[in-house]
């Protein structure tokens, strides 16, 4: 059963008079704030500017590859480019985007605690993060590094002259970040949950963020120490990863991706989480089988961490142990599935809108399905000789990361925008964006399967040209996507002054969050809230009138 | 369900004595909420610390059994009385920082100081000795990358004659060193970063704080140096012991 409510009038709603916004003044109070929703919003600053740079890193390939020549770029410049794109994008933005800007804006609310179990330390990891970003941005400016963003040895160790070390140190750096973000939250999420918030009333949300901060929390220091390896055996030659000395180069890819493929899932499993509560919200529905949903976010964690070696198969691992590997990763397919079905289960017979946040969610469903089996076909070792180093594998993780991550964080952006400054995104542009940024995204690189089938290998800056036609048609998806993307940044901008007044519950969505006013005051709940129900509880809400929505505060 | 409101009743929470704690943060309800989350912060923040270590085990365990003659002989040269002896002040130190938690527990300034005191001694004290330890190995030539030469394994010791290595086995050695190096001066920079953390902390205890029942900073400062502990009681048999018989 479910009812169509009509939204509360927004004519009647204003700005409540205290915010956190409005309540400290100057630069000093925001950047020495210990507030989780304004250290949200320092991060979706940094972050943003972090994605128009590997934006812009995407355009120079892009426009070098529209022709078969190195006409636009040089290779060797190429090569930095790309790398630089791919650092920027995986451990500047995709790592650190969802759990640290919507994270930390919705966990304390969602839980219905007061801020982060460790404030100064949440301040500290935002420091950290650009810290280590602008060591990046430093390294680009002077040279830049031409590794790709997996350092992998001996290539990184003994045949370049670029700035490796400096590039790892940047990410060594911002990894503390993540680090200490994933410490923070999984405390939080333990140690700060309101009386009655029992694990099983928490919004999914929170289930897909605690599956993440452990991959954070036991993944990262495992890079740390591999950075920390190639520095050294560059600076000293210190030989572990050197044949020469008896060290061995493969050690560092297991070491590597021991991190890198659990990061992978640190980069889907928040926006998963961002899809569950816009499912239940603009279906006016319980998602369908809560526990399996919650406990596969857990198992897509686990998982993680018995992957890694698929990275590998072409790399001399033992075919036994590659075997495991395969059968492994295609196990993680189950979990993934189970949400996909799970979130259609909850639209069948739901009364869905089609307001901007959800058509991020039909699109992501589409595009995330599509980019986890291209997975399988991956995972199985067969096709994966054919297909790796190829723009097949580009393709499969661009659907995941962009078509799955960056979609789900725009729908998770739009939902919570109103929560966050109190103001509605003009809902039109907002839906012509969701269609533009879905049309452009599938332009760029559906072509990059068929060419990545074809044979067209990644990471070189000129090919044969009878692979033109479809890299024309990425280049030209890919300015279509360039402004999906910038249509939001301008409207959100322009939003923050003219948006309608959203009032508290602009969506009529269930969840501690929407009870107190928006935006939140500084210390979120006046009183301790005391839960007594779950967080998707639409059929309680479809009886009631919109003036009967509780309110706190 | 009427009970859905938000209950405009705050949650009766902590100990009365708690609820006015100078030191109790504004986001936490009471004293043992606040109490409970650093620990568990700490925990996990030593769960990090296992996986940062775990990289260079799994590294060591590999090519021990790649290399495992050179491994051995790399061993011998070790001075096996300074390990002992690091090994004894650790665990020494391990027994004064808990007695320091405890002072703090039953609010004995003077006591908390001296256990301090006495701690922070001993953590200076296992400095010197790998430092001497260090300054020997660089005499030897057993630094690599830096400094390292293979000539003193190829003609066996005094203590073990029979470590006559082919001269492509010898330089294996490096391997071993590397590791070594790694893996004891990782250790050593986090007794460097615990060092400096417990005079910062000596220092607040001197002008009174951690002795009013606040006690989850030298309670958790003293999980990390226990932690710090163990990971040498994991390296002592691993890079001295293992093969000393053989």
């Amino acid at each position: 059963m479910s009812t169509i409510l009509s939204l509360p009038d927004q004519s009647t709603a204003s700005l409540p008079k205290v915010s956190y916004l409005n309540k400290e003044y100057g630069l000093k109070s925001w950047l020495l704030t210990q507030d989780h929703k304004r250290i949200a919003i320092l991060y979706l600053i940094a972050i943003t500017f972090f994605f128009f740079v590997g934006g812009a890193m995407a355009a120079l390939i892009r426009l070098e590859l529209l022709t078969p020549q190195t006409d636009l770029l040089a290779a060797d410049t190429y090569n930095k480019v790309f790398s630089a794109h791919g650092i920027i994008m995986v451990f500047f933005f995709l790592v650190p985007v969802a759990p640290a800007v919507l994270g930390n804006f919705l966990i304390p609310l969602m839980i219905g605690a007061r801020d982060v179990a460790f404030p100064k330390i949440n301040l500290l990891s935002w420091y950290l993060f650009v810290s280590g970003g602008c060591i990046e941005l430093t390294m680009m400016v002077f040279g830049g590094v031409d590794t790709g963003w997996t350092f992998t040895t001996p290539l990184s160790t003994h045949y370049l002259n670029t700035n490796v070390v400096a590039a790892a140190m940047g990410i060594f750096v911002a990894g503390f970040s993540s680090i200490l973000t994933g410490l923070n939250f999984l405390v939080t999420i333990h140690r700060m949950r309101a009386p009655g918030m029992t694990w099983f009333r928490l919004p999914l949300f929170i289930w897909s963020y605690y599956a993440t901060s452990f991959i954070f929390v036991l993944a990262t220091p495992v890079i740390a120490i591999a950075l920390v390896l190639v520095v050294l055996e560059r600076i000293i030659g210190i030989g572990v990863f050197d044949p020469a000395k008896g060290g061995d180069p493969l050690l560092f890819q297991h070491l590597f991706w021991f991190y890198s493929h659990p990061a992978v899932y640190v980069m889907i499993l928040p926006g998963m989480g961002v899809i569950s509560e816009v499912v239940a919200c603009f279906c006016r529905k319980r998602v369908f089988g809560y526990t399996a949903v919650a406990f596969s976010s857990v198992a897509i964690g686990v998982f993680s961490f018995f992957v890694w070696a698929h990275h590998m198969f072409i790399m001399g691992i033992s075919s036994y142990s590659a075997l495991v590997f395969s059968l492994m990763t295609m196990l993680v397919a189950v979990p993934s599935a189970i949400k996909i079905f799970n979130w259609s289960a909850t639209m069948y017979k739901g009364s869905i809108t089609f307001d901007t946040p959800m058509l991020y969610t039909l699109g992501f469903i589409g595009l995330f399905t599509i980019g986890g089996l291209t997975g399988v076909f991956l995972a199985s070792m067969g096709m994966d000789i054919h297909l790796t180093e190829t723009y097949f594998v580009v393709a499969h993780f661009h659907f995941v990361m962009v078509g799955g991550m960056v979609t789900a964080f725009m729908a998770g952006l739009h939902f919570w925008w109103p929560k966050i400054t109190g103001r509605m995104y003009p809902e039109s542009m907002g839906r012509i964006a969701a269609v533009i940024l879905f049309t452009g995204f599938n332009l760029t690189f559906f072509p990059q399967f068929i060419l990545g089938y074809l044979g067209m290998p990644r990471r070189y800056a000129a090919y044969p040209p009878e692979f033109q036609v479809l890299n024309v048609f990425s280049s030209a998806g890919a300015t279509v996507l360039a402004v999906g993307y910038l249509l939001p940044l301008l409207y959100l901008t322009w939003s923050l002054k003219y948006g309608k007044i959203a009032g508290a519950n602009p969506w009529q969505a269930a969840g501690l969050e929407w009870e107190i006013q928006s935006p939140p005051l500084t210390e979120n709940f006046p009183v301790t809230p005391i839960v007594t129900h779950e967080a998707y509880d639409y059929e309680w809400l479809a009886s009631k009138k919109g003036s009967e929505v509780p309110t706190v505060g | 369900m009427d009970s859905h409101t938000l209950a405009a009743q705050t949650a009766d929470t902590g100990h009365v004595e708690d609820e006015h704690a100078p030191f109790l943060r504004h986001h936490f309800e009471s004293v043992p909420q606040q109490r409970e989350a650093a620990t568990f912060g700490m925990w996990l923040f030593l769960t990090t610390e296992i996986m940062f270590f775990g990289g260079l085990f799994c590294s060591y365990l590999i090519f021990r059994n790649w290399y495992y003659p050179a491994f051995v002989a790399g061993s011998h040269t070790l001075h096996i009385w300074a390990g002992t002896l690091n090994t004894t002040v650790l665990i020494v130190s391990s027994f004064t920082m808990a007695m320091a938690v405890h002072a703090a527990e039953t609010r004995v300034r003077r006591a908390l100081m001296g256990w301090m005191i006495a701690t922070l001694i001993l953590g200076c004290g296992f400095l010197c000795v790998k430092a001497y330890e260090w300054h020997d190995e660089w005499v030897d030539h057993h630094v690599p990358g830096l400094n390292f030469g293979p000539e003193s394994f190829l003609h066996g010791t005094k203590a073990y004659p029979d470590d006559k290595l082919p001269l492509d086995v010898a330089e294996k050695t490096q391997l071993y060193f590397s590791l070594y190096f790694l893996m004891t001066g990782m250790h050593a920079l986090h007794m460097i970063i615990g060092v400096s953390l417990l005079t910062i902390l000596l220092i607040q205890v001197r002008g009174g704080k951690y002795v009013n029942g606040h006690v989850a900073p030298i309670e958790n400062f003293g999980l990390y140096w226990h932690f710090v502990d163990i990971v040498w009681i994991f390296l002592f048999p691993l890079l001295y012991l293992i093969s000393r018989h053989q």
